[in-house]
């Protein structure tokens, strides 16, 4: 038991604020920006920070819009003050204003309206009562309203991402606000960290240790102050976690036949049964469930180099799904289902593509050479993934067309394995 | 559950738990001869550690290698590397009580969960030779840790060649 201690003393699983921030920034533009006015909202400052500057912020950072120049102009929080036609000679497409006030209980009620400016009507609105903790997330849910009426797709500003941070012998599994703020290290040791998945309601991950010298696989909460059991540290390794969407099923790699093969199991690791059988010695790796729940992708090299297959979930025969070059990994499906985005290599280039699964055109999203681990967004617009730049591991966010790119990193630091979190149903 | 996984789950504790921050060996981990000779107080001859029979020692000549090496998207043991296998091999086999974690690495290339995997088609490599040199199936534990834990970083070959590598780790060592 002494040893148990010790061991456990080994980690430490915070909920603290991790000590690098990350930085987001634009490096490739993108094309048919929506101009959009966010004018500061009517008695802003009674709340701890501004609002609209965070607004803006994600709408920019998104490459959807471009925020247009609105230093110097009052804040209107009414339609009727609003001079439309100052508006369009600016070429306003859309227009933002809103106002704030400090509530009897001490929090906040904030409300805003979105304008279409050519045609001078609302487009819609809508009114918040939040705490001072909370400012940073309404800000979130105003740009999501807006992104969603300007572009007919879901916003993911409310959303969070996980990733692995290694900083000399210091490995840490952190979770941060789409916009790099807010960064908590839910795991923290001395060993390596990978493959983060979170569970489809947003509030678990599964990921990959290696503080027993060996890759061994938990589920922990987000809220978690230790470190749960593991639920798989069977013979060998134990690794490449992925949740089925009912969150009822955990898919993993193990090794305890000798072989890498593919098992799925409870979510507390009870239940365990293997899934593929492939010919012996052959390895079947990196499971990933299609949003409906009904087949999984994965990789394997029984055919005699790695490619892409699909299986039911509920066993049977894989039908192979890539057939280009003699190396494609790393399968994740967007959440419509339509598209597979994975890793090929190409000219001993590891570059991201996307396959459209009706019709099987395939397209290079990036052009490598060390592009890996691709998360899409929840809304399917965005696939983020691992690369590294000077020697330094960072992370890119792809649209999903190729066209718009950031750069994600934290300084004197790798960062990689990134994970994007679920739509919350707040 | 429970049952399935506490052996499991037993077994990576002691791995685990027999890594501390001091370099003590556990005699109890690594096979020690049932009684080592004692050396006459008046004799030249050093009196014998615990880890050693026979003057081997884990710490000095074949069987402080440790390490095998392979040719990229390979896992055949080489013939140069039979030797060294040959010599820990029979150490297994005359110490019954000692344990052996096989680690097999990949360089960075590609994916590091299908390097997880690789890596585990080297260890497990390593460890059927063992065990056709005189281990016991219960003695060695093949492990990968894929692309995680590289001796180098540089993208060239004079690096990747150092990671394509299985190392052997005795009781105490981890």
């Amino acid at each position: 038991m002494r040893r148990l201690a010790m061991l456990a003393a080994a980690l430490l699983v915070l909920a603290g604020p991790a000590r690098a921030q990350l930085t987001i920034e634009i490096i490739g533009g993108g094309a048919n920006q929506i101009p959009v006015a966010v004018l500061p909202f009517a008695a802003e400052n009674v709340l701890p920070q501004s609002i609209t500057e965070i607004v803006e912020q994600d709408l920019s950072r998104s490459g959807r819009f471009r925020t247009l120049f609105v230093g110097g102009i009052s804040p209107v929080s009414d339609m009727k003050d609003v001079n439309f036609a100052d508006w369009k000679s600016r070429l306003a497409d859309a227009l933002v204003i809103g106002q704030a006030s400090r509530l009897p209980d001490g929090r906040f009620d904030v409300r805003f309206r979105l304008l279409d400016v050519q045609k001078q009507v609302q487009l819609g609105g809508f009114a918040y009562t939040l705490t001072a903790a909370q400012v940073r997330l309404t800000a979130h849910k105003i740009a999501d309203f807006i992104y969603e009426k300007l572009t007919g797709e879901r916003g993911v500003f409310s959303t969070r991402i996980a990733y692995v941070v290694k900083q000399g012998s210091r490995f840490e599994l952190r979770v941060a606000d789409a916009d790099g703020q807010n960064a908590q290290a839910i795991l923290i040791s001395q060993e390596p960290i990978m493959s983060p998945v979170w569970s489809p309601d947003g509030t678990r991950m599964a990921y990959v240790s290696f503080q027993n010298k060996k890759p061994i696989l938990f589920v922990q909460s987000l809220s978690a102050s230790r470190q749960p059991a593991p639920v798989a540290a069977y013979r060998g390794s134990n690794s490449a976690p992925g949740w089925s969407p009912d969150a009822k099923t955990l898919a993993a790699v193990l090794t305890r036949d000798g072989t890498s093969q593919i098992y799925l199991m409870n979510p507390d690791g009870s239940n365990l049964r293997k899934l593929t059988s492939s010919t012996t010695g052959a390895i079947d790796t990196e499971p990933f469930f299609t949003p409906d729940g009904q087949s999984i992708y994965f990789t394997s090299d029984r055919g005699g180099s790695p490619q892409i297959y699909r299986m039911a979930a509920s066993g049977g025969e894989p039908m192979r799904i890539t057939f280009d070059g003699d190396y494609n990994v790393s399968p994740r499906v967007s959440p419509d289902g339509k598209t597979l985005a994975y890793i090929s290599r190409v000219n001993g280039r590891f570059q991201l593509m996307a396959m459209d699964l009706e019709n099987r055109q395939t397209q290079a999203l990036t052009e490598g050479p060390r592009d890996e681990s691709p998360t899409f967004a929840p809304n399917g617009r965005i696939i983020l993934y691992a690369s590294d730049v000077d020697g330094r591991g960072v992370l890119y966010a792809v649209s999903s067309d190729g066209r718009f790119k950031q750069r994600l990193g934290v300084l004197a630091a790798d960062i990689r394995e990134p994970a994007w979190g679920p739509f919350m149903g707040n | 559950m429970k049952k399935a996984l506490f052996p499991a789950l037993a077994l990576a504790l002691i791995y685990g738990c027999a890594s501390t921050p001091t370099t003590e060996t556990k005699p109890a981990e690594q096979a020690s001869p049932a009684t080592p000779p004692a050396a006459p107080p008046s004799s030249a001859v050093q009196p014998i550690q615990p880890g050693t029979v026979q003057g081997e020692s884990l710490k000095e000549g074949t069987l402080a290698k440790r390490s095998v090496y392979y040719d990229l998207d390979k896992y055949d043991i080489k013939a140069e590397f039979r030797p060294l296998l040959q010599a820990h091999g029979k150490y297994l086999a005359e110490h019954r009580n000692a344990k052996m974690l096989v680690q097999g690495n990949c360089d960075e290339r590609g994916s590091r969960e299908y390097n997880i995997a690789l890596g585990q088609r080297r260890s497990e490599g390593v460890k059927r030779m063992l065990v056709l040199m005189g281990a016991s199936d219960s003695q060695v534990e093949p492990v990968s840790l894929g692309e995680e834990k590289p001796r180098c970083t540089e993208h060239a070959e004079g690096c990747w060649s150092q990671n394509r590598r299985s190392d052997m780790l005795y009781g105490g060592e981890y």
